[in-house]
């Protein structure tokens, strides 16, 4: 029987490795991480709660996934430029005698600050919060608003 | 050996249509009387939200409509709206009509009412 080789000697795990360009490495690491395939480009940040910040010429949308949490267990302060969500989360324990099959649901506080792109008027901040989602409506700082500039001839 | 390879090969079958899927983190607890199973499914409404029970099969399925409005433009994302999918299998047999599904505040709470005859029964050891 004739082995083709392709390392010049036995090949260990780590030289085999080694052997792959760093590009390659990440892409597999990536590819291992049980959270890829499922369509989301973006990276996990680790944190709670997930936050999207998003613009209009007037206004920041500031939008935060905080499911099961009662809207006055939720504490959000603005000042300048920084909106700051902070809160808890407490998942009641079962009365019943229940054995678990499952626990992946996390509970405890949390505490995010987002530092937005200019100021915003912290007087007009609302915050909602419906089906889990927060979300701060942010005016920006009259200062901070775009102007259209006529173009004179 | 070959139809042993097939079956282990066995996948979901795909969605139609494209975008992200997110598997919603889940308590699953039971006692005698039934199976509890709670959801996150942040941005779900109840109208969005599917749950299916057939075969032993449980499947949570709900679509999230994106809340932006077109004009807004991103400026930072951590997460993206997109569709909740999961599935488990049941091992118990359920009370298909005792079924009950609330959802508050994006955590889905689903009783799952285990039938009479799966109910593990106390028997009263006499003595003579």
């Amino acid at each position: 029987m004739i082995v083709r080789r392709v390392w010049p000697s036995r090949p260990t795990f780590e030289s085999a490795f080694a052997e792959m360009d760093d590009r390659l490495r990440r892409e597999l690491v990536r590819r291992l991480d049980p959270s890829y395939g499922n369509g989301s480009p973006e990276p996990a940040a680790g944190v709670f709660p997930p936050i999207n910040v998003t613009q209009d010429d007037e206004r920041f949308y500031v939008r935060a996934e905080v499911p099961g949490i009662k809207p006055d267990e939720l504490r959000v302060t603005a000042l300048r430029n920084r909106v700051a969500i902070s809160g808890k989360r407490e998942i009641p324990p079962e009365h019943d005698r229940v054995s678990y099959h499952r626990r992946e649901r996390a509970e405890g506080s949390f505490s995010r600050t987002v530092a937005l792109p200019t100021e915003v008027d912290a007087e007009g901040v609302d915050a909602r919060y419906a089906d889990g989602i927060l979300t701060l409506t942010l005016p920006k700082a009259e200062e901070a608003k775009p102007r259209q500039i006529v173009v004179k001839t | 050996m070959s139809s042993t390879e097939q079956s282990e090969m066995q996948k979901d079958p795909e969605q139609t249509r494209p975008g992200p899927v997110y598997a919603p983190a889940v308590d699953i607890f039971e006692n005698d009387e039934a199976i509890t199973v709670l959801a996150d499914m942040p941005g779900v409404k109840a109208n969005e939200l599917k749950v299916d029970l057939r075969d032993n099969v449980l499947t949570l399925h709900a679509r999230v409509t994106p809340p932006e409005a077109a004009s807004e433009t991103p400026v930072l994302r951590e997460y993206a709206a997109g569709t909740f999918f999961r599935q488990f299998t049941l091992s118990e047999t359920i009370d298909q009509a005792k079924i009950d599904a609330k959802l508050t505040d994006g955590v889905l709470r689903l009783h799952l009412p285990k039938v009479e005859r799966a109910k593990p029964r106390q028997i009263n050891v006499r003595s003579e």
